[in-house]
């Protein structure tokens, strides 16, 4: 039940992408085409598993004044194995991911996961987690990436279906269009989850972030 | 007696000008520029700016149906936004651009944004940037002045700012004799239709003045020659009608000049410099979205202060 909870908390109610509005960088970058956009997201989602297991693990063993750092070589240690081996067997994927791809490490989502969950939380839950922020993220970058494809590009994972020598809107591949498409869809689940900004709700406890937030102020406290 | 007066909270003082009043001597000096366009590229020019119109005005009543606001269709203002968006395009331009404009301009700028009043940006300016980066090849398929006449396929010609272009003469491109978009060619009328906003005083000659000298003077400094700068491109329609919209321009004279000087760079930098032959709509973009800073930094002083 619990873990049920941790799970569709990371996909629905705290979506990083949408609803915390962090890895915005990828986010805009790889949208251009869903393949690239789930791709992104699945690889996220792996080193987002990895190191919420590897932080919760260690997290009574690394001192609070270095955690940081300690936090980047874990992740950066999981990314170059990804990375790694999506270029051995995913060469294709790697190449038009790129510099994307070692970029992983500084994505906000990682180390906000583990500042905020994983390392003060137990193993199993901290890998539930991770692929519910992870799943979230990958479902956001797909609705983006849908979006832009089928205006931009007609097509949809590469197939194109008006034929190839038809061209979109090239504004929804460049990267206004991606501004644009994300600002949209965020507005939009903003007015579907009937989030509204009235006066009292003004401030830290009208943010979708609230709880997360109120959860790494608690730790700075300690 | 008593009823002789009525009681109300300030403003006491009203003027007779009217949103709707300020939009429709738009729409007037917008029309020589209309009458040139169908000379020289065709009474399809009517069409487009007609059904431009329509789709505009169409947009702002159902986003304003879908948000449950109060109708403002008959300010007009959405007339004024289809007849500029039309204006930014050729005349060959295919007809289906024309709601994708209105919906980038009604829907995305003004509407939800707030309405008129509230848009960041001007609608008309951001409908053309999006067409001309989405379909750069309809959006440049300029075709010659004239060539509708002689019945003959439709001859595309360079605009002049392209390189290797043959250049008109500086008479023909005064009367609009040139390829382009085809409400920005003729500079004659869209004078005409610039000097009938400042004798209305719908707009201060201000800003106009202020883009076109600096666009003007930077393009000589940069090589250019300084006649063909103000005649070529959508520098006059742009700085007579785009960069004087009331709620994207700084409010003050400083503001404005400020706002002004900073199109005419930005024009005259993209032009000498850049990827693109034109700039008018980007430097106006630009400095619309810079409005709010310029007005921070120009305040003025409360009388007293």
């Amino acid at each position: 039940m619990q873990y049920k909870k941790i799970l569709l908390n990371g996909m629905f109610n705290e979506n990083p992408n949408l609803r915390l509005l962090l890895g915005m960088c990828p986010s805009l970058a790889v949208t251009t085409m869903a393949e690239n956009a789930v791709g992104m997201g699945l690889a996220t989602t792996a080193v987002l598993i990895c190191s919420n297991a590897a932080i919760s693990a260690l997290r009574n063993v690394i001192p609070k004044e270095v955690r940081l750092p300690s936090y980047i070589v874990i992740v950066a240690g999981f990314v170059t194995a990804i990375s790694l081996l999506m270029e051995a067997y995913l060469s294709t994927l790697y190449e038009s991911l790129g510099l994307f791809l070692s970029l992983i490490v500084v994505n906000c989502i990682i180390l906000g996961r583990a500042e905020m969950f994983a390392s003060k939380n137990p193993v199993g839950a901290s890998i539930v987690d991770g692929l519910g922020m992870g799943l979230g993220f990958t479902g956001s970058l797909l609705l983006i990436s849908t979006v832009r494809e089928i205006i931009g590009n007609l097509s949809w994972f590469g197939l194109h279906f008006a034929g190839e020598d038809a061209s979109g809107m090239l504004f929804f591949i460049l990267p206004a269009g991606g501004f644009f498409v994300l600002g949209l869809i965020t507005a939009a689940i903003n007015a579907l989850s009937g989030y509204r900004l009235s006066k009292q709700k003004v401030g830290c406890s009208g943010c979708p972030a609230a709880s997360a937030c109120a959860k790494a102020c608690e730790k700075e406290a300690v | 007696m008593e009823h002789s007066f009525v009681v109300t909270s300030s403003p006491h003082i009203k003027s007779p000008t009217t949103t709707t009043r300020i939009m429709l001597d738009v729409m007037i000096a917008l029309c020589p520029s209309l009458a040139a366009s169908v000379w020289w590229f065709g009474p399809r020019t009517l069409l487009m700016t007609a059904i431009s119109v329509i789709c505009c005005v169409g947009c702002e009543w159902g986003a304003q149906k879908l948000f449950r606001r109060q109708s403002t269709i008959s300010d007009l203002s959405a007339v004024v936004t289809g007849m500029l968006i039309a204006f930014n395009l050729p005349s060959t331009a295919p007809l289906w651009l024309l709601p994708i404009g209105a919906i980038f301009a009604i829907v995305f700028t003004k509407q939800l944004f707030g309405g008129i009043g509230q848009n960041f940006a001007n609608p008309a300016i951001v409908a053309r940037i999006v067409l001309f980066l989405s379909f750069a090849s309809h959006m440049t398929a300029y075709t010659a002045p004239g060539a509708w006449r002689s019945a003959a396929d439709a001859v595309t010609t360079a605009t002049p700012m392209q390189e290797n272009a043959v250049l008109p003469s500086l008479w023909e491109m005064f009367i609009g004799q040139r390829g382009g978009c085809f409400g920005e060619t003729c500079a004659l009328a869209l004078l005409v239709g610039g000097i009938y906003l400042v004798v209305r005083r719908v707009i201060s000659p201000l800003i106009p003045l202020c883009y076109i000298g600096s666009t003007t003077l930077l393009c000589w400094l940069f090589g250019a020659d300084p006649l063909y700068s103000i005649l070529s491109g959508g520098l006059l329609l742009g700085a007579i009608f785009m960069a004087t919209d009331y709620s994207t321009t700084p409010v003050t004279k400083a503001g404005k000049v400020i706002f002004a000087l900073g199109c005419g760079l930005v024009t005259a930098v993209i032009r000498s410099f850049g990827a693109y032959a034109e700039g008018v709509s980007f430097a106006i973009l630009l400095m619309n979205i810079l409005t709010p800073l310029i007005d921070r930094y120009v305040r003025p002083r409360p009388f007293g202060a």
